[in-house]
């Protein structure tokens, strides 16, 4: 049952102890990803987004509540490599070349040469930077070397994508475009996806359901099923039920009817 | 897409860069040239028996200098200190002055050279284990510091009788191995810190990652914090370098080790006053010495080049 569950999170809390005192980063979160669906977590700064996503990551640890990922605990879980990472920044290595940065978790796994080659391309073309792969991070733009960063996260098969903010530090047009190429990415390798915007028309594009998080403490205050289907092409940014889902959102972010904010 | 502008752009960083190889080699000759033009101006027009205030009448060496001689005795004409490079070293049918400055400057850099490596070895060491256990980071470093306040003077002696000593016991402990360690004693402060922040160089979101990956302490530091350290520790060689062969000079002399560049510098100053350019030629001898010395770290550099590319960007 709860193997069906890429993430499942029961009464999370997470406090950082600081030299200021305790900073209480989450508070009973509770949340299921299914299999293959597509979550994004939205809320103001400081919210703790990066921190619920840092602890499925087990790249820090809960300090309450109970995780597990693909039913296994989430230090398992990373072990295993059941998951795959992006954040804002690509953090691409700068002195390996575009297909030895993809092949970097391979490597570290001990897979064969001839199958990370294969892996490589697959992934390379998977992204549209099959020309680029014996290029330099600093060769690239922007918007390349996110694109690697995913492939990279891709590497090893996950079954559950992590990203934080990967478009975050993107112009607009490759913003969208990258966001075509994610849903379409998700779709062919049926991964799970949890990810983390500030963006309210990102989330309602991209995702499956729209977590609502809220600042001080930490929480999650609203989840929004969005139900568009599985086609995400650039018509749907026109359609009216698109535009009553942003709404829905934004009201839910601002927790009061958006005419009453204006107001204020 | 852009490819062409980006191919464009990357040829023409190129070139800027090779040109400014040439501009840095320029500067170099310039800065030379000047120092000579300064040096044979002060001597032209300078007080030939310099200035000193607060002289006692009928004291010699009494009161404090506060300009130099410039008399051909204290200070000879440029021209006259590369003659003497050509003849010969004592006079009669001794070997020219540059053949035993070029021998006595190989046998240093050979003492370097193991005291630079010691340096190296001793100094990654330190680095590495100190950025592995904080602890002795906090306890070690305090002491990587003040090892440098200790004058090699002072120091020197020490390891030169240690040396003996063990030579004596039976193990063979030759001269140039003392010499070779004091000059490691400069060579591996440098080394130590930066190999330190080399290694904690890495950003947060590469050590993230390769946590994400289950990458342990070895993979870690050999796929991520060696390579990320490359910048780091380019200079660090080549200060390293230089040390060594000053460490190695001041050793021959403190200790009294004959062959070398220093302890030839010292014997030539002190006939200073009936040959006054010849010090000058071991003079020369060891500036080149350090030159060799971080030309060949910067060997190092080239074939590391793709571990530098950050330094450009971001
Ligand atoms: N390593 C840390 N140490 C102390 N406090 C932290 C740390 N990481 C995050 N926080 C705090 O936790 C809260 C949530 O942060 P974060 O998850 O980064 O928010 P978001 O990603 O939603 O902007 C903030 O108040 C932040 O200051
Ligand atoms: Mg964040």
């Amino acid at each position: 049952m709860t193997a069906d569950l890429a993430v499942k999170a029961a009464g999370v809390g997470k406090v950082f102890d600081t030299k200021a005192g305790d900073v209480i980063a989450l508070t009973g979160v509770d949340l299921e990803v299914r299999a293959g669906e597509f979550v994004s977590l939205i809320g103001p700064s400081g919210c703790g987004k990066s921190t619920l996503l840092r602890l499925i990551a087990d790249l820090d640890e809960a300090t309450s509540g109970e995780l597990t990922i693909f039913g296994k605990p989430a230090r398992r879980a990373r072990i295993d490599q059941d998951y795959g990472i992006a954040f804002q920044q690509a953090g691409l290595l700068p002195w390996r070349t575009v297909g030895a940065n993809i092949a970097l978790p391979l490597e570290l796994h001990k897979v064969a040469k001839a199958e990370r080659e294969a892996r490589v391309a697959e992934l390379a073309e998977l992204v549209g930077l099959t020309e680029f792969v014996d290029r330099y991070p600093d060769q690239l733009s922007g918007g390349m070397q996110q694109r690697v960063a995913i492939a990279r996260a891709l590497a090893a098969r996950p079954k559950l994508l992590l990203m934080d903010e990967p478009f975050g530090a993107l112009d607009e047009m490759t913003r969208e475009y990258l966001q075509s190429e994610l849903t379409r990415i998700a779709t062919e390798t049926g991964a799970a996806v949890v990810f983390v915007t500030h963006s309210i028309p990102e989330a309602v594009f991209l995702s499956d359901r729209v977590v609502v998080m809220s600042p001080r403490p930490g929480r999650i205050t609203d989840v929004i099923e969005i139900g568009l289907g599985e086609v995400r092409d650039e018509s749907l940014r026109e359609n009216p039920v698109y535009f009553e889902k942003v709404t829905a959102v934004r009201e839910a972010l601002h927790g009061v009817k958006v005419e009453r904010a204006n107001e204020r | 897409m852009t490819e062409y502008a980006q191919t464009a752009s990357l040829v023409v960083a190129r070139r800027r860069a090779s040109g400014r190889g040439w501009a840095a080699a320029a500067w170099g000759a310039l800065g030379v040239l000047a120092v000579a033009v300064v040096w044979e101006l002060y001597k032209f027009l300078g007080p030939a028996e310099g200035v000193t205030i607060g002289q006692v009448e009928g004291q010699t060496g009494s009161g404090v200098m506060i300009l130099p001689r410039t008399h051909d005795r204290a200070m000879p004409h440029i021209w006259s200190m590369i003659i003497r490079l050509g003849e010969p070293t004592s006079g009669g049918s001794t070997p020219p002055l540059f053949v035993t400055v070029a021998q006595a400057a190989l046998v240093t850099l050979g003492m370097a050279a193991v005291g630079w490596l010691i340096g190296v070895a001793v100094g990654a060491l330190l680095g590495l284990v100190m950025q592995r256990w904080k602890l002795l980071e906090w306890g070690l470093l305090p002491w990587v510091v003040v090892s440098q306040i200790v004058p090699l003077i002072a120091f020197a002696p020490v390891v030169n009788a240690i040396g003996n000593q063990i030579d004596r016991s039976g193990t063979p402990w030759p001269q140039w191995l003392s010499v070779a360690v004091i000059a490691s004693y400069l060579a591996f402060f440098p080394i130590a810190v930066g190999v330190l922040r080399g290694l904690e160089a890495p950003d947060r979101i590469h050590v993230d990652l390769m946590r994400s990956y289950a990458a342990g302490y070895w993979a870690t530091l050999l796929r991520l914090r060696l390579p990320a350290s490359v910048p780091h520790l380019l200079p660090a060689l080549r200060l390293a370098a230089a040390n060594a062969v000053l460490g190695a000079v001041v050793a021959e002399v403190s200790i009294g080790m004959r062959g070398g560049i220093g302890r030839m510098l010292i014997q030539l100053a002190g006939q200073a006053s009936s040959d006054p350019a010849a010090p000058w030629g071991p003079m020369f001898g060891s500036i080149a010495l350090g030159l060799i010395a971080a030309g060949s770290v910067a060997l190092i550099g080239l074939g590391l080049k793709n571990y530098r590319r950050g330094e450009a960007n971001t």
